[in-house]
């Protein structure tokens, strides 16, 4: 209602989110998706669903390409489908959905994929979106460091000018999939002194199985599983061709990729199975307890997806959506905490990750992966900064 | 009529600047009609803004309903809403519409319709009813029926809610005019009314506690420099956004008839609730005293959210009532309904 007539938009302010087009044809696509994913996750349990973007599996993310569901809205001549936002946003929410092992085509199609598109060399963009776009190309994300988390302009990994090319010094932490993958995109210091701050920096195309002086060292996460790494480099040589966009303006590219990287359904619907597990349980219940708890989480996710469309829509029409992803990221991360917390309060079984009962696996799975809910991709206290300054606060 | 150029919510926005300015609102809290408001209101046509065809204006649906978060922004003291929606489903059922100010009586009311004769007699009494004591028609729903009455009812106690807006009881007993409707229900049309109106105020709410704390100084600094004033007016303007999307989804729905509007009514008033239970939280602590006063206008739109989130329906019976319905279906639906509303 807001963004079909411009006289009253004009009035409203940025928390008045635009309205989602109605689209006949992500609507068509999204019956597609579903019988794809019916046959093809069908033998997913409950618990391997609940791992969602943490689920890695080539084949899959093969087999989503072949049906021309990545690189999506990316143009034919780099394997892209030029297809709308919207349709995107249809296989990306129903993948999540359903649970499906997204991992490996996950931050390539997201942000290394529109990252390259905008700012890479054309040499990188025929080399390696066509591979993203056929579901052959795992990405990881360059960006934290031991000293540099939220604080991410603190960096100190160091890429200092050599002949043809850089000497790379320095270490990555939190570094999903760097054990998979093929590339990552590296956010580095390629002159001055951490005093510069925004100054300085730059991405670099890192071949991740070719590269050498890098070393990839595993951390377990709480639950004992291995999705994120420690990268170091040693002096390691990246060729000068690995440059992407600009050298010096790595800080504002990389604010252009977590715009990517905050909007998506990801950040409420990555506790769907839980949710879907919880209204299993309780299915036809006449407590009013369980009506209640049902009824205002469903009324959490439908504002949230209609919010998170409202951010596509204006990433769709070029717009800067900053704060209205933090606010959709922040919201949606308390959703996804507040969840498993809800469903111990209906359920009353201790949650255990192998049990045979699938609410009370994905219940002990969901528990244990829920304070990264908050941290991953900004934190809570990043984004409401952010939203501060998106109100003229800061 | 579309609103394109938005020239209809301009001049609302002129009028009610002119109209209900703070004295007149202090004016409404204090009992008094504003006459004048409403005559200049229904001068330039609000009241039948929305109805199509020879009777009214016919402005587009989505813009009739950005006029209602229009006044719910300033919170109007006016059954201006009210009105607008009921003159809309008069017309839709085939009825007239009505002259003046028109209150909504959903069937939760339990006012009857009996055939008399050739025609109908509505009979009941009914609670809380918006402006009953200014009501010119009523609109009376009961057993797949849509009831107008334009005599026969009066005011049996007078009440406000927590913003001294008038919600009386209406005793009723006179000849109505009646067409079946299969439509939405009057508790649906008004809590979509409320839900949007509360969206309105809850953006007032976000305006006024950032002009204040970057106006207010404490400590030889603005509030607005203090992280945890930051991050709790983010969590405010956050929880605004969501009031807002959630309403706005229920217009949409109830502007393509879909099939699940009633759905999203109820996730728009159990989102809505739980957001004006934050936001006005929020709002009244970064006021501090100061705001606690009734010379402060912050209470107009905190006192109106306390009420609105729960007329039509209480947040918390909107909320049930979603989450029985959601449970009512098989686990798998759960997901494509979702993906439907």
């Amino acid at each position: 209602m807001a963004n079909g007539h411009g006289g009253l938009m004009a009035m409203y302010d940025k928390l008045h989110f635009p309205s989602p087009p109605a689209n006949d044809a992500a609507e068509a696509l999204r019956t597609q998706v579903r019988d794809f994913l019916a046959v093809t996750i069908s033998g997913r349990t409950p618990l391997q669903r609940a791992e969602s973007w943490n689920g890695f599996d080539r084949d899959f993310s093969r087999a989503l390409g072949a049906r021309g569901w990545l690189g999506m809205t990316w143009p034919r001549r780099y394997g892209g489908h030029e297809r709308s936002t919207h349709e995107r946003y249809v296989v990306v929410e129903e993948t999540l959905a359903a649970g499906a092992p997204v991992s490996a085509h996950w931050i390539a199609d997201r942000q290394s994929g529109p990252t390259l598109l905008k700012f890479g060399t054309e040499a990188q963009r025929e080399a390696i979106l066509p591979r993203i776009a056929r579901g052959d190309c795992v990405f990881c994300i360059g960006m934290s460091e031991p000293d540099a988390g939220s604080d991410l302009a603190a960096v100190r990994t160091r890429a200092e000018p050599v002949d043809g090319g850089w000497r790379v010094t320095g270490t990555k932490l939190w570094t999903t999939n760097a054990h998979e993958a093929d590339y990552m995109i590296l956010f580095c210091r390629t002159s001055g002194s951490a005093a510069d701050r925004h100054k300085g920096t730059s991405q670099l195309l890192v071949d991740m199985k070719a590269t050498e002086g890098m070393t990839v060292r595993p951390i377990l996460d709480l639950a004992g599983q291995h999705h994120f790494n420690e990268v170091h480099f040693e002096a390691a040589f990246i060729p000068s061709a690995a440059l992407i966009g600009v050298e010096g303006e790595g800080w504002s590219q990389v604010m252009s990729e977590l715009a990517f990287e905050r909007s998506g359904p990801e950040r409420f619907l990555s506790s769907m199975q839980l949710l879907l597990e919880l209204v299993g349980a309780l299915q036809g219940s006449d407590s009013e307890l369980a009506q209640a708890a049902i009824g205002r989480l469903t009324a959490h996710l439908l504002a949230l997806r209609r919010l998170s469309r409202g951010v596509a829509t204006m990433l769709a029409a070029g717009q800067d959506a900053s704060t209205q992803a933090a606010i959709v990221k922040d919201l949606g991360a308390s959703f996804e905490q507040e969840l498993p917390e809800i469903a111990r309060s209906l359920v009353d079984a201790e949650p255990d990750r192998r049990s045979t009962q699938d609410l009370l696996a994905v219940l002990g799975y969901t528990l244990m992966s829920a304070p990264s809910f908050s941290l991953r991709g900004g934190t809570r206290e990043i984004l409401r900064g952010i939203i501060a300054r998106g109100l003229g606060l800061r | 009529m579309d609103d394109t150029d938005g020239l209809l919510a301009r001049t609302t926005e002129r009028l009610l600047a002119e109209q209900v300015d703070d004295a007149a609102m202090r004016a409404a809290a204090s009992g008094l009609w504003l006459e004048q408001a409403w005559s200049a209101a229904a001068e330039l046509g609000l009241p039948l803004a929305m109805v199509e065809g020879e009777q009214g204006f016919g402005v587009a649906l989505s813009d009739g309903f950005a006029l209602i978060r229009l006044l719910g922004s300033r919170a109007i003291p006016l059954p201006l809403a009210e009105t607008m929606i009921a003159n809309l489903l008069l017309a839709r059922a085939g009825l007239p519409v009505a002259e003046g100010v028109v209150a909504l009586i959903p069937a939760a009311a339990g006012v009857r319709l009996d055939r008399q004769g050739e025609g109908w007699r509505a009979r009941g009494v009914a609670d809380r009813i918006a402006w009953g004591r200014n009501a010119a028609a009523l609109v009376v729903e009961g057993d797949g029926r849509i009831a107008l009455l334009t005599s026969g009812f009066e005011v049996s106690a007078a009440g406000t809610n927590l913003a001294q807006m008038p919600r009386d009881q209406l005793t009723i007993d006179g000849a109505a005019q009646v067409a079946s409707w299969p439509g939405l229900t009057l508790l649906e049309a008004g809590a979509l009314v409320r839900a949007v109106a509360a969206a309105g105020a809850m953006e007032t709410l976000v305006q006024l506690c950032t002009t204040h704390v970057v106006e207010r100084t404490q400590f030889g600094r603005a509030l607005s420099g203090f992280q945890v004033v930051q991050h709790a007016l983010a969590r405010l303007a956050s929880e605004a956004a969501a009031a807002a999307a959630a309403a706005d989804l229920a217009v949409d729905a109830f502007v393509a008839s879909a099939a699940d509007a009633g759905l999203a009514i109820a996730a728009a008033r159990s989102r809505v609730g739980e957001a004006v239970g934050v936001a006005t939280g929020i709002a009244h602590q970064l006021h501090g005293a100061m705001g606690f006063t009734e010379e402060h206008r912050l209470h107009w739109f905190t006192t109106a959210l306390w009420s609105w989130r729960d007329e039509f329906g209480s947040a918390g019976w909107w909320t049930r009532h979603l989450g029985a319905a959601m449970l009512a279906r098989p686990k798998a639906a759960y997901w494509p309904t979702v993906t439907a509303v």
